[in-house]
């Protein structure tokens, strides 16, 4: 069986002989099943050389002449990054002809950086990483300057495919990254013993360059301005897509008169100048209890100085980030309490993301434990501690704006009370109340006045000062608010029902009536 | 009084708990007419008037309060919009926030004492002037306003702190036997 179809073989004559490497030859004759690709790079390139030279009941083109040599190039990595460092000593050492140059299309991508001890060398360092991962997405960044060249390829292939009455569509050519995923993944699969597939939460990343080709680009700039314009984060303008909208626009004399083909074949190869391991987060989910009045939600600093020694975000995340082994958080949850108000109950829901966690395979004994240990606080208790999916964390946020709440408050009264005053107050039913932003958060929030619902409310009796008030109200309800009154901008408010002052001395969240997550049994 | 105090003794009031005490005494030369100026820790400062503001003396009894200040401007107008409280009217110490007139024909103008935006009124006290005399530093407010960010420390410079204002007021009965 043929290695590529009949008609492509002019344009594998034309490009073997111009320096294109055996398997870029593949990608241009459109040889879309992936074995070829994945022969040994030396079988491969007899095979190619004997197939463009005879062909069967032909001669071969005049014009073929016997390509020069691939050779094993240096392979170096410059500025990788996160601390990544590969040794490319072992890949250099079995050099043999360093006048031998790279493909002038890929530039060594499906050469020496398709060999098993290049992708040795970069999995290496990806378990050296100390990752959790059950497969994995390997992504690639390659020089812009390729798709010039390609560019370049693809309008002498189509000549060449035309002057045959072929029609060659730029979409018909291989991509390289595909050939590229087609020959290192059984690699990888090898090396690390996971697959790598299209989609996962850990992901490899590697950038590739080659400055020695980079001006490959420049030319576009005069002939397409507008696509190259400076951005604050970028280093170069000359961007791969910045490129490949360039070459959309450009006519094909105007190209051709600019980028002659063939392109040169370079002396190096293309370096890695950035590899980046990532996880995508983990969510964390669970209920707590606050039962310190001298303890802030999050951390409170106030000019860059620690008010509160601790917080409940951090009483719980720092187990959290310990073993889930993180590189920062973000915690969230439905609704917060002031720094003296305690949450009873059940709890209120919170979820912590876990971003970029290394150590993710934790099942329902290992949370147990997990929350035992953030249970070993007096502050604070978790219950339900549970990995749960980023859309779940959506559905806590939504809850927070329409369920009710249920609150206890101590109160007292300038006054002295009388018992048919506290009846009143348990006969009174959905309470409609305007609450204007109170003063204590008006520096940062807008000024508006808000209708609130006090679903029911009931009074027991403690002397004649105080009683402790039971409430359920609607969501962003200001309980102080309403029972001081904030100087008469919640209307009415405890004070003015009763014909006194009152002041509220104890607050405590009795539930948060979301239904999330779900209860665990213990 | 005494009682009312012993009250508060377990527990410090809303304003203890969560305001400063700053004083303006003898606004614009004018004896005795004190302002206090409450600021709260986030920076926001409510404007009221001191207990020894001669309006709040017993005989006194207000026909009208009005927030019109001149023919062009009146502090009702003040709208805030956003974080940012975009649009507030910005006043610095000598701008005036009211005018309240006795019924024994006496007038007295309520200043800001410090700069900073107007956040807003209270118009509680247009529909029920007595709030002003029964709770001056509560729901008797004149105005909230929000000192600028880089200002938030000093806008309190020019005022006297409740140990400074205790220090006049003593001066001031010392004096009055005399007189009387
Ligand atoms: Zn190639």
């Amino acid at each position: 069986m043929p290695l590529i179809e009949e008609k492509y073989r002019p344009v594998a004559q034309m490009l073997l002989s111009s320096g294109t490497c055996p398997r870029c030859v593949l990608r241009f004759c459109c040889v879309g099943t992936y074995s070829p690709y994945r022969l040994p790079y030396k079988d491969l390139d007899g095979e190619m050389q004997t197939y463009v030279a005879v062909s069967p009941g032909d001669t071969a083109d005049p014009r073929w002449v016997p390509p020069c040599k691939k050779a094993k190039l240096d392979i170096s990595i410059e500025n990788p990054g996160d601390n990544f460092l590969i040794d490319s000593s072992q890949l250099n050492d079995k050099n043999d002809a360093p006048s031998l140059r790279s493909c002038n299309l890929c530039l060594g991508i499906l050469q020496d950086l398709s060999e098993a001890d290049f992708i040795k060398e970069i999995f290496q360092t990806v378990n050296s990483a100390g990752y959790e991962f059950k497969d994995f997405v390997f992504s690639v960044s390659l020089p812009a300057q390729m798709s010039v060249r390609e560019h370049s390829t693809w309008l002498q292939a189509k000549q060449e495919m035309g002057k045959h009455g072929h029609p060659f569509e730029k979409t018909d050519v291989i991509q390289l990254k595909e050939a590229y995923k087609w020959i290192t993944h059984p690699l990888i699969a090898e090396e690390l013993g996971v697959q790598a597939v299209s989609k996962s939460s850990f992901e490899v990343a590697v950038v590739f360059a080659h400055p020695e080709t980079d001006g490959d680009c420049h030319f576009l700039a005069k002939t397409c301005k507008d696509c190259f314009k400076p951005t604050k984060n970028k280093l170069s303008v000359f961007t791969r897509m910045a490129v490949i909208k360039a070459l959309e626009k450009i006519k094909e004399e105007e190209f051709c008169a600019s980028f002659s083909y063939p392109p040169q074949c370079p002396v190096t190869v293309c370096k890695v100048v950035d590899l980046q391991c990532s996880h995508a987060s983990v969510f964390v989910a669970g209920r707590y209890n606050k039962y310190s009045r001298n303890l802030p939600q999050t951390p409170w600093v106030i000019d860059g100085e620690r008010k509160m020694e601790s917080s409940v975000e951090e009483l719980i995340t720092e187990h959290l980030m310990a073993v889930f082994k993180a590189d920062s958080f973000n915690f969230s949850s439905s609704g917060r309490e002031d720094v003296d108000v305690r949450t009873l109950g059940k709890g209120r829901p919170f979820a912590i993301e876990l971003v970029n966690p290394h150590r993710v395979q934790f099942n329902v004994q290992d949370m147990k434990e997990l929350q035992k240990k953030i249970n070993s606080s007096d502050k604070i208790k978790v219950r339900d501690l549970q990995i749960v999916t980023r859309e779940a964390v959506a559905h806590m946020k939504e809850g927070e704006e329409v369920k009710t709440k249920c609150y206890s408050a101590l109160i007292w009264t300038e006054k002295v009370i009388q018992e048919e005053e506290l009846q009143a107050l348990d006969h009174t039913k959905e309470l409609k109340i305007a609450q204007k932003t109170p003063l204590r958060v008006l520096h940062r929030r807008p000024l508006a006045s808000r209708l609130r619902v006090i679903h029911s409310m009931r009074a027991e009796y403690v002397d004649e000062h105080h009683f402790r008030l039971y409430l359920k109200t609607q969501a962003g309800t200001y309980i102080k608010e309403f029972v001081h009154g904030d100087f008469g901008r919640t209307r009415p408010n405890l004070g003015s029902m009763m014909k006194t002052t009152a002041d509220i001395l104890e607050l405590d969240v009795e539930s948060v009536d979301v239904d999330w997550p779900p209860a665990l049994d213990d | 009084m005494a009682e009312e105090s012993q009250q508060h003794q377990e527990f410090p009031s809303v304003v203890d708990r969560y305001f400063t005490r700053w004083y303006k005494p003898d606004m614009k030369g004018k004896p005795c007419e004190d302002h206090c100026i409450l600021q709260h820790s986030n920076r926001i400062c409510v404007v009221t008037l001191a207990a020894c503001h001669p309006l709040l003396q017993n005989g006194k009894t207000i026909q009208s309060i009005s927030y019109q200040i001149s023919a062009n401007c009146s502090r009702l107008q003040n709208k805030v919009s956003g974080k940012s409280k975009r649009g507030a009217q910005f006043l610095t110490e000598f701008a005036p926030l009211c005018r309240i007139n006795c019924t024994d024909g006496d007038e007295y103008t309520v200043y800001s004492c410090i700069r900073g935006r107007l956040l807003e009124v209270n118009e509680n006290i247009l529909e029920n002037p007595e709030l002003l005399k029964e709770k001056p530093s509560t729901e008797g407010y004149i105005a909230v306003i929000l000192p600028k960010f880089e200002e938030s420390k000093t806008v309190t410079d020019g005022l006297l702190s409740q140990k400074e204002y205790e220090e006049i007021v003593l001066r001031r009965t010392n004096a009055t036997p005399d007189t009387s």
